[in-house]
């Protein structure tokens, strides 16, 4: 038990780490690039402004507010003191709306679409792999390709495929929207109905590019496995193949578990898009609203939030993965 | 090396990726040769012209007419003219004066007029018809009359003197133009755009943008990889630690927040396309450095290295002959597949509106931008927004190709 106990601790000290560095780099980045963004602020909101006293206050007041006049330092200091209180600052674009107020009701609608999608494309992907690799032949041939061109579609690509198809051709499903608008947000059936109708194509393109990606991987890994000496030993001991395939997909399994670790962030990168093209009511379209509009500070919480977001995930996984793979198991009991 | 080449070549993977590939950049290379406009010169006045031969009017008027006889045309001149909303509402009249709905096709024009002249009667009241529905079906049938009409269209001139119009030709319903009479007429395979610019001829150019993109940014990504991975793998200790500490974080730090972090401190007016391209490659050269670590690892103490190390050889040539021959395959495979991220992601950056500057160069991102904001793919305007998907899924699909082809050929565990 000690061992695992050092394991996570090396992983938490790990991820607080990263975070710390994360935060730097949203801290840093925007203000080491040329230029003055409070200038370009300033520029844009008073324009047609003919005083220059009055432009010159207007620039002076924003520095303030943003304290881009004091010290990189206390700058840094301040920002963080107001994170660790919850306070990310007041929005330009939906003002005086509290940043924090905005993304608490977009980051559930990510949440739920994403980690569902993630796993479910993923499952799918893996057995489909699993199967390419053991059946060969025909089903291979056309799996193979069709996962390498699905996979190489980017999901917002696949987003507006699906969209065109089911929801403007065919009109089974709604073009944009987390739920209907001229419903009030309760919890009757009908809404709770709407919601689900809203879900469905987001859902599975992404579902269907992470499917693409996983099941390539998975099934030279099962390649990898089938000519094992472990499985040659099993058919030579008459063991059924439905046995030989569970052992290969829980070995293969191990590294697709530390490849999904690994490529949360492009996902979840890729995923943002595709919710954007629905205007799906998450994250993705609360970052491009807030580019839209040089809003800022919502800009900079939503990097930070995402980062957040994917440092706890991969966190997790590596968490459950200390529990699945028993080389870690075998190299605490030491 | 050419008996590696060969083998590369047999791999039917690798040859339909590779086919693809080639077909796309001898596209973007002989497509300028023929069609010389500038690729964002804007044409069209108005938004999203559908794809088809644009054949200037006037000049077809002005050119000699030639009399055809032909069956249907009366026929097809008909049903192009009938809308399907009027077409509807001639069957919801029949249907409500007592025909049965099975007898009446909307999409058959002939029969539909036909049996609207033998049953419409402007006297007939249809119970719980609104007077303006009414009215509606009077004009209808009115303009059905214009429709049916078979005299000649006649050509007028203003008369500046007199003020008056005088007929100076006329257009039979039989007359026909000859094409190629025609002097000004343009082929718009794909239309036109949001802004009225040839998608076709933007698409080619984007194409060459973005492929420039994705070598810029997976030379840049593969270079600083190659280099850090072999620092790391080769050198070892402090070196490998810091490399690694880096390298780990990067891994978890989702690289589109970056990219978004970086663009938009950048700011509109500095990003050009090779500005993209040089951030898409400074933000993704973990994966490289990884795997090129991993692979010196074990390559470092292999006997050959030792033996090289043991005849006094400096640690560059070391590198240079004793272990980058050995990672060359991998490392070629890498950079493949960083030109296909790189342009996939430089279409998202551009999606989220923090692409290269718009008036400079098309990028396949900067067309699926616009067409988004547009509503392209809503209003039904395909044309501007799935060939891009097509060619980005096609680009990325054929790199992808070739990389598990030389996968499978060097890769013996892979191979069927």
């Amino acid at each position: 038990m000690k061992g695992y106990f050092r394991y996570f601790g090396g992983k938490v000290v790990w991820i607080i780490i990263t975070f710390i560095f994360a935060f730097l780099l949203n801290f840093m980045l925007p203000r080491m690039m040329p230029g003055d963004p409070v200038a370009v602020i300033t520029q844009r909101v008073t324009t047609g402004m003919q005083s220059q006293s009055g432009i010159q206050a207007v620039y002076e007041e924003y520095q303030e507010l943003f304290g881009t006049n004091k010290p990189l330092l206390t700058q840094f200091f301040l920002y963080a003191k107001n994170l660790l209180h919850g306070d990310f600052g007041t929005s330009f674009s939906q003002y005086p709306r509290p940043v924090g107020d905005i993304l608490a009701s977009s980051i559930w609608w990510t949440v739920m679409l994403q980690l569902p999608a993630i796993i479910v494309g993923w499952l799918i992907g893996n057995v489909l792999g699993v199967l390419a690799a053991y059946l060969r032949g025909g089903y291979d041939k056309i799996a193979m390709p069709a996962s390498v061109f699905v996979s190489g579609l980017p999901a917002f690509g696949m987003a507006i495929i699906l969209l065109v198809i089911f929801a403007v051709e065919l009109n089974w499903f709604p073009t944009s929207g987390g739920y209907d608008v001229a419903r009030i947000p309760d919890f009757s059936w009908a809404f709770i109905w709407s919601v689900f109708i809203h879900y469905q194509l987001p859902f599975w393109s992404i579902v269907l590019v992470v499917t693409g990606g996983q099941a390539i991987g998975m099934r030279s890994m099962a390649i990898y496995e089938l000519n094992s000496d472990y499985v040659k030993y099993s058919r030579f001991m008459g063991i059924k193949d439905r046995r030989i395939i569970l052992y290969v997909f829980r070995n293969a399994m191990l590294p697709q578990i530390t490849g999904l670790a690994l490529a949360i962030g492009t996902i979840v990168g890729g995923a943002l898009v595709a919710e954007i093209i629905f205007s799906y009511p998450g994250l993705g379209t609360t970052i491009l609203s807030a580019i839209r509009s040089q809003d800022y500070p919502l800009i900079s919480a939503t990097t930070l939030i995402i980062t957040l977001m994917v440092l706890i995930t991969t966190f997790t996984i590596e968490v459950l993965y200390g529990f699945i793979d028993p080389r870690i198991k075998a190299a605490q009991s030491d | 090396m050419k008996h590696t080449l060969r083998q590369v070549f047999h791999s039917p993977r690798f040859v339909v990726g590779f086919a693809i590939f080639a077909f796309i950049v001898l596209l973007v290379i002989v497509y300028p040769i023929f069609v010389r406009s500038a690729p964002l010169g804007i044409i069209g006045q108005g938004t999203f012209f559908p794809p088809g031969i644009y054949v200037n009017a006037y000049d077809s008027i002005g050119s000699e007419p030639y009399t055809l006889k032909l069956d249907n045309a009366a026929a097809k001149r008909l049903a192009s003219r009938l809308s399907d909303e009027q077409r509807l509402a001639m069957m919801e009249w029949l249907v409500a004066a007592g025909l049965s709905e099975n007898e009446i096709d909307p999409a058959d024009t002939e029969k539909l007029l036909e049996q609207w002249e033998n049953n419409y009667d402007p006297t007939i009241n249809i119970p719980g018809q609104t007077n303006a529905r009414r009215n509606y079906f009077v004009r209808l049938n009115a303009s059905l009359g214009g429709i049916l009409a078979t005299e000649a269209a006649i050509i007028a001139e203003m008369n500046a003197e007199t003020n008056t119009l005088e007929e100076t030709g006329s257009v039979d319903q039989t007359d026909y133009v000859n094409i190629n009479d025609v002097p000004n007429k343009r082929l718009l395979p794909l239309g036109t755009d949001n802004f009225g610019r040839d998608v076709l001829t933007e698409l080619v150019s984007a194409i060459g943008t973005s492929l420039l993109i994705g070598l810029v940014a997976g030379l840049i990504a593969t270079t600083i990889g190659l280099t850090l991975g072999l620092i790391a793998g080769y050198i070892g200790g402090f070196a490998d630690d810091i490399v690694m500490f880096f390298t780990n974080m990067f891994t978890v730090i989702p690289t589109f927040v970056l990219l978004i972090l970086i663009s938009y401190g950048i700011g509109q007016e500095q990003r050009g396309a090779v500005t993209i391209a040089v951030v898409i490659g400074f933000t993704s050269w973990v994966w490289t450095t990884r795997a090129v670590r991993a692979q010196v690892i074990s390559l470092r103490n292999r006997d050959h290295v030792n033996l090289s190390k043991l005849s006094g050889h400096s640690t560059t040539r070391i590198i240079l002959l004793s272990i980058l021959p050995y990672i060359a395959s991998y490392v070629v495979m890498a950079f493949i597949l960083q030109i296909s991220s790189a342009i996939l992601a430089e279409a998202g950056l551009s999606i989220l509106g923090l692409g290269p500057k718009t008036t400079e160069v098309p990028t396949l991102g900067l067309m699926m931008n616009w067409a988004m904001i547009y509503q392209a793919q809503v209003l039904g305007y395909w044309w501007a927004y799935l060939p891009v998907i097509i060619t980005i899924a096609l680009i990325s699909f054929s790199l992808n190709l070739m990389n598990t082809g030389l996968d499978q050929v060097f890769n013996p565990a892979l191979r069927e």
